[in-house]
């Protein structure tokens, strides 16, 4: 007797529990249930700003759930052991029926089972025909199917034959295409990146240089930002078509684009960049995601000396298009810090692209620009931001207000060509606006890979749901001088949608009308027998794929 | 490409009208439901199956027996008592399936017109996605019918209602959803007919959306299938005892269910393509991708559950009833509650 290891034992029976069927289940429910919050929740990849208004609301419950990954739930531990464990259970599953398929390919197909006549499908005749016709136009009727022919001991012939075979192809292509298609979405995760970048519609360039040429970076494991893909994108205009209800029609960015080739040679490209219609420059992508204004003021000191500054103002209201935003002046010629810590400058207010105003209540009527107008604090002092702290170009620190160190010195509504004037005699005017677009460009080299993995998917998976796996039995037996009796039978080992009528079919192919035993049974009248048997088969081959 | 209002309008009116034929062929169903006779043969055919998961029972209510027995054995008796009331609620349900057929080919021109209005395939928003929906579920309903009455068209050997007839009462089952969404359809999900904004103004919109309105269609068909699998496994209640077997349900099921994956599948796949032109990412974790692929992992997981010894039956029945939730979550919830990308095919 053979006495295994208790450790081999236990691991051999952690093998077989991880690679049976109903272990693979609760795995596809554990994690079909494990990607739920990562729909319900706010994720941090998807919008960080409405996971944290999340933990502002719910302050007891949030840090368990954060600390728990469940703000990022599809980089969290448990949700990635759970997919690990069920490809390793599907590898587990796959390889040895791999190998019994090889198997079964190579071997004849089954032999005749005694008794025909207790298969779901069957029928019986007697004819006059010799035996050897009858198998000889068996053997033509099922051509394309996988036929074997043996003699019994009786005297009667047989004739096995199998059809289907791509069937567990297809069940097995599917699987291994899985696991193809998510090792190739793991190195694109890898190996990837994704940047944004607000560019201003009036011929600013943005050339891929590195990651601090972007407002946001999110880079691979891999990518340590020295390596990218050199090109240059210059923006020249940007145009938007609306309904005269607001609703957007078109979106297009006119651009022109030099790629790796061409920063030698300073040619440039014309692109007419679309939104679904991406520019595409080797494995890299440039999309155009949205767009938005940029006012643009000047400052003029008491000492006459100018300043002009476009910042771009991100919408606040997706249909009309208004937009909220802060442009910051330092004082020129102010080199002690002290005193330009005291004359700093913010202009924080709305934008309106088409200006529609309730009292002096500035909102926007239209989300293009036919009347702009701007409705604008200033604010004089200290804006902090040398305090050693990152602030956000889209608003001032709101600390520095409520400590009075940033005051505000005026509140007016401007349209362009408009100018106001601080106490100090500096003179702020609106000059006019510029439109801005926000580009992503993304790096994901391995997504031909995931694409055909899946179209892999997809077929396997059409196959091994289509094609059905079905058997056919002939035994011819000589009956003395009245001629030859002629069962045939059949079963199919798959959930057989409609084997009973091509089996009929065949049998009355084979048995010319008047010839076969009245009745014939047929198959859609037995169709459970061969569930049920369909079923004991899969019991025998324990955990199935399918 | 502008809309026709006119066009628009008639479209509206055939929505309605269809939603009220079907609201009648559901009613006359109901009328055949409760009418017709008691199906002895499927509670045995029920219990039989419940009792042992391989046993040979009886695909439906025609007294089969089982495949090594004779025909010509099957003793009368057998046959159900209340076969004398055959026919008038047959005769009722047959007008169902008729006004239904009525109802789709409106319920079709509604598309139709919507279509033409816009230019465009007309499932762009939750009205419009809603009612293919719907539609897809109708016909692939008639065409199961169709199947059906194909099939078993052989000699009568008792006088029981013929399978398709035992399908056919189930009409009121499948209308009943129909109705439903239709019903909020036409009113909370309800748009004017308008042309694409930008980010769906792409071909890959006649591709995924139509897979997946397909692919809706023909599971919401499965998971009424299982939802009455499972009334039937319960218990012998009046509503089990007018059931066809549970097989043929379960059968129902299944098969709409194989032919839903696949559809699903490329909707999935397609759906993904065109994020990677759009959004700049094939794959992203948007709420309402991940609701599909928990779906498809729902209905795979039934597939494998279909294979697996101990789980086929209400198991297998529950977990494609909780994978047509997860599609309906994934429709309503998604849409509507959470911010994601798919928001804008909202109201």
């Amino acid at each position: 007797m053979i006495r295994t290891h208790p450790v081999t034992a236990v691991l051999r029976n952690t093998w077989r529990g991880l690679t049976s069927m109903r272990t693979a289940l609760m795995l596809l429910f554990l994690l079909a249930l494990a990607a739920l919050p990562g729909a319900l929740l706010p994720q941090y990849s998807l919008n960080p700003q409405r996971v944290q208004t999340y933990q502002a609301q719910h302050p007891r419950l949030a840090p368990v759930l954060d600390r728990l990954g469940f703000f990022e739930v599809f980089a969290s531990p448990w949700f990635a052991a759970i997919y690990l464990l069920l490809f390793v259970s599907l590898v587990g599953c796959v390889v040895p029926r791999s190998v019994e398929y090889a198997r079964q390919l190579r071997r004849a197909p089954v032999a005749t089972p005694r008794n025909l006549g207790r298969l779901p499908h069957h029928a019986r005749a007697e004819s006059d025909t010799a035996p050897e016709e009858i198998l000889g136009a068996a053997r033509r009727r099922l051509r394309g199917w996988r036929i074997a022919e043996r003699e019994e001991p009786g005297g009667a012939r047989t004739l096995s034959a199998e059809r289907g075979y791509l069937r567990e192809a297809g069940n097995l292509l599917f699987h291994v295409a899985l696991l193809g298609l998510l090792v190739s979405f793991a190195i694109g995760k890898v190996v990837g990146y994704q940047g944004q970048v607000i560019v201003l519609a009036d011929g600013s360039q943005f050339c891929n240089s590195g990651p601090l040429a972007y407002d946001s970076f999110t880079p691979g494991r891999s990518v340590d930002g020295t390596a990218l893909e050199p090109f240059c994108v210059q923006v020249n205009a940007f145009t938007p078509t609306y309904l005269p209800t607001g609703q957007p029609r078109e979106f297009r960015a006119n651009i022109s684009y030099q790629g790796p080739d061409d920063l030698a040679t300073a040619r440039w490209h014309p692109y007419q960049l679309k939104v679904n219609d991406p520019l595409r420059i080797g494995s890299t992508r440039v999309y155009l995601l949205g767009h938005g204004y940029a006012p643009q003021f000047t400052v003029t000191f008491p000492d006459g000396q100018q300043r002009t500054g476009v910042v771009q103002w991100p919408p606040v209201d997706m249909t009309t298009l208004l937009s909220e935003g802060t442009t910051k002046f330092d004082p020129p010629g102010v080199t002690e810090d002290a005193v330009r810590r005291t004359r700093q400058l913010a202009i924080t207010g709305l934008f309106a692209p088409t200006a529609a105003f309730r009292g002096s209540l500035l909102s926007s009527a239209f989300p293009d620009l036919f009347d702009p107008a701007v409705a604008i604090d200033v604010l004089e002092g200290d804006l902090g931001n040398n305090s050693g702290r990152g602030q956000s170009i889209f608003s001032i620190e709101e600390s520095m207000v409520s400590s009075g160190r940033l005051k505000q010195v005026a509140r007016q509504n401007l349209r362009p060509g408009e100018q106001l004037t601080l106490p100090d005699r500096t003179v702020v005017r609106f000059d006019g606006v510029t439109r801005f677009v926000s580009l992503q460009v993304s790096y994901d080299p391995a997504q031909r890979w995931v694409l055909g993995f899946a179209v892999l998917v997809f077929g396997g998976l059409g196959l091994s749901l289509a094609v059905k796996r079905r058997r056919f039995w002939v035994r011819v037996t000589p009956a003395g001088l009245a001629g030859t009796v002629v069962e045939l039978g059949g079963l199919a080992r798959t959930e057989a949608a409609g084997y009973g009528e091509e089996f009929d079919r065949i049998v009355a192919d084979l048995l010319p009308p008047g010839q076969a035993a009245p009745p014939v049974l047929t198959g859609h009248q037995s169709r459970i027998a061969v569930e049920g048997r369909r079923a004991s088969d899969a019991d025998q081959s324990g955990s199935g794929l399918l | 490409m502008l809309i026709n209002p006119v066009l628009a309008s008639y479209s509206d009116l055939a929505y309605g009208t269809a939603l009220v034929l079907y609201l009648l062929a559901m009613g006359l169903h109901a009328v055949e439901y409760a009418a017709g006779p008691v199906l002895v043969t499927a509670a045995a055919g029920r219990m039989a199956a419940e009792g042992d998961g391989s046993v040979a029972t009886l695909a439906s209510p025609h007294n089969v027996p089982p495949p090594n027995v004779p025909p010509q054995n099957v003793p009368p008796e057998n046959v159900t008592e209340s076969s004398l009331h055959r026919g008038k609620p047959e005769r009722i349900g047959r007008s169902a399936v008729a006004l239904t057929g009525l109802a789709a080919l409106v319920h079709a021109s509604s598309l139709a017109l919507r279509g033409a209005a816009i230019g465009r395939v007309p499932w762009a928003n939750m009205y419009e996605f809603t009612s293919a929906i719907c539609f897809v579920a109708v016909a692939g309903w008639l065409v199961v019918l169709y199947r059906q009455s194909m099939t078993s068209r052989q000699p009568m050997t008792s006088r029981q209602p013929s399978a398709a007839a035992a399908l056919q009462r189930l009409g009121a089952f499948v209308l009943l959803p129909v109705v439903v969404l239709m019903f909020l359809g036409g009113t909370v999900l309800y748009a004017q007919a308008a042309p694409l904004i930008p980010a769906l103004n792409s071909y890959w919109i006649t591709i995924h959306v139509s897979a997946a309105a397909t692919a809706s269609g023909i599971l919401l068909v499965s998971g009424v299938a299982s939802v009455l699998y499972l009334l039937g496994a319960g218990d012998s209640s009046r509503i089990a005892a007018r059931l066809p077997a549970s097989a043929t349900l379960d059968q129902l099921a299944y098969r709409t269910a194989v032919l839903a994956l696949p559809i699903w599948t490329f909707a999935i796949i397609t759906g993904a393509i065109w994020a990677e032109a759009a959004w700049g990412r094939y794959w992203g974790w948007d709420p309402k991708e991940t609701c599909a692929l928990v779906a498809w992992v729902v209905y795979a997981g039934y597939l494998h559950a279909r294979a697996t010894a101990g789980w086929r039956g209400s198991r297998a029945a529950w977990i494609n009833v909780v994978g047509f939730g997860v599609m309906l979550f994934n429709l309503f919830f998604v849409n509507i509650v959470i911010a994601g990308f798919h928001s804008y095919a909202g109201i």
